[in-house]
């Protein structure tokens, strides 16, 4: 046997595996979540009760979804403005200069801080803030969550809109100005026309990272297994609820959470694929 | 240096007067040029790259200054006003300009590109002006007939020669004085190139022409008046007829038949 043939028996045998890691998951997965599905069906996905009492057990999916989709698209719209006007200083008004090259590199340090140092700053520092600011719960809830989301999300809105602002050519923004156009109508008129739509697939990869985020929300949201009733009350997500009780779960409770795992899989799926789709289509 | 063949134009429409233009501190593209543009001409600015040449045409219209740490020295004069005194955003209305490569808005329609200096400028009309504009301005580039049925396509999806046309009729749109080009044939085929020629002659009836070009032959085709400029100094400057049957200068001899650039 030549040597070309075993590298390529090695690369087709580990690529294969990887496969079978992948499946096995899923397999796995599905299998864990029958028993939920068989016991509660579809009904499930917008039942809110959630009770464990041994004898009556009743669980359903409603209260994490609401809390996991409010979350993140508070948190969204929350990282618009900011991501935004970052992204056009560093891919507009001071491209290619230090400052610029500074600021990014913060940008990036955001993403790389590990989940659990922002649900620590949250805890500790933002928490006793809007407990000064006279928030209830003790500084918990959804909107806690949200605000440390949002800043946490920052960094994946603004990295994608600063490439795409900073590769709006040169020659439109010229033909613009030769017109009498300021930069603001420059901005307004060529530049964000032109980036949109991978700004608007920025948002979406960004708003994807928030559904999933974990350790941070599960510190911050209060974990109350309930939709919840107000912008400032506590909440649970798909994510946290997760966190929270497979400790303790098993049987049935087990099972719903798994298939509160495969839905919030599903959800990302689909939001990352949009978000891919678009940046795809504009080449 | 008295001995430059520089002719002086009775009326100008454009002045230039000891114009000097530097990137960072005494590194001059343009040094001390002085010239006088006649109305309804086309005037070719040539010489090899890299000799100033863009420099000097964005210098009428103050394009040059988005670079940082530009330094301009000297007077342009247009219609009489000094355009270094005016508003920057009103000297660039005061003129045209069209690029190189054919750069229509992509985000938007053949028709909304052609008004496109009127939105860049908040400037509200009513629906039967802007077709009126649109149409004069489509027909002035000759482009009219051949996008009158898809005038709210997208301005990309024309040829190249199309689109730099539509480029042409959205620097008129605004009613410039000046119609100034930097190479704009540069990235066309020859029959669009002939087309874009033929538009600029017929143009000069009513609009003044600038027109950078590092194609001779162009200049001697279409352009009325040359300037020939050589390390960001002004050589000479001559009718076309003139400079290309009988240059002054030794350089303007060489650079015309070929010994350099």
């Amino acid at each position: 046997m030549n040597s070309d043939k075993i590298t390529r028996i090695v690369l087709y045998s580990f690529s294969f595996l990887i496969i079978l890691v992948a499946g096995g998951m899923v397999f796995s997965l599905v299998g864990g979540a029958i028993p939920a599905i068989k016991t509660f069906g579809l009904q499930f996905i917008w039942s809110n009760v959630w009770d464990p009492t041994e004898g009556s057990e009743n669980y359903g999916a409603l209260p994490f979804i609401a809390g996991t989709l409010i979350t993140s698209f508070v948190a969204l719209i929350l990282c618009l403005p900011l991501s935004l006007a970052t992204s056009l200083f560093l891919g507009e008004y001071f491209r290619n200069t230090r400052i610029a090259r500074i600021i990014g590199l913060m940008v990036d340090l955001l993403a790389g801080i590990p989940s659990i140092v922002y649900g620590l700053w949250g805890f500790y520092v933002l928490r006793p803030f809007l407990i000064d600011m006279g928030f209830e719960n003790q500084g918990f809830g959804v909107f806690t969550s949200s605000l440390i989301l949002a800043i946490m999300i920052i960094p994946y809105a603004t990295s994608l809109g600063n490439e795409i602002i900073s590769m709006v050519p040169n020659d439109l923004k010229e033909a613009a100005y030769s017109m009498g156009a300021t930069r603001m109508e420059v901005i307004s008129t060529v530049i964000l026309p032109t980036a949109r739509s991978g700004i608007f697939a920025g948002y979406i990869l960004a708003f994807g990272r928030a559904l999933g985020e974990t350790m941070a929300v599960t510190m911050l949201i209060g974990n109350s297994n309930r939709v919840p009733d107000s912008f400032f009350g506590t909440g649970n997500t798909m994510a946290s609820v997760i966190a929270n009780q497979f400790g303790e779960a098993d049987g049935l409770k087990l099972s719903s959470l798994i298939v509160i795992g495969l839905l919030l899989f599903l959800i990302t799926g689909i939001v990352n694929g949009i978000g891919k789709l678009i940046i795809k289509k504009m080449g | 240096m008295s001995e430059k063949n520089i002719i002086k134009i009775k009326d100008p429409i454009l002045s230039i007067q000891n114009l000097s233009v530097a990137y960072d501190k005494n590194n001059y593209a343009v040094k001390d040029v002085s010239v006088e543009v006649k109305k309804n001409t086309v005037t070719a600015i040539m010489g090899p790259s890299g000799c100033g040449k863009s420099t000097l045409l964005r210098a009428l219209n103050r394009m040059h200054e988005l670079y940082e740490n530009i330094e301009t020295k000297g007077t342009v004069l247009l219609n009489g006003q000094d355009i270094y005194k005016l508003p920057t955003i009103r000297v660039r209305r005061m003129t045209g300009m069209v690029f190189q490569r054919p750069n229509p808005f992509p985000t938007m329609s053949i028709y909304d590109n052609v008004i496109a200096g009127y939105k860049l400028n908040g400037i509200r009309l009513k629906k039967s002006e802007k077709d009126e504009i649109v149409e004069r301005s489509l027909r002035d580039v000759v482009l009219w007939e051949e996008v009158k049925d898809s005038l709210f396509k997208k301005g990309t999806f024309l040829s190249g020669g199309q689109q730099q046309r539509l480029c042409i009729a959205r620097a008129l749109a605004f009613g410039p004085e000046v119609i100034l080009l930097d190479e704009p044939t540069s990235a066309l085929d020859p029959v669009a190139t002939s087309k874009v020629e033929d538009l600029l002659t017929k143009l000069k009836e009513n609009y003044t022409i600038i027109l950078v070009t590092h194609n001779m032959a162009q200049a001697a085709r279409i352009s009325d008046y040359s300037l020939f400029m050589y390390l960001g100094e002004l050589v000479e400057y001559d009718k076309t007829k003139n400079m290309f049957t009988n240059p002054q200068d030794k350089r303007t001899e060489e650079y015309l038949t070929g010994k350099f650039g």
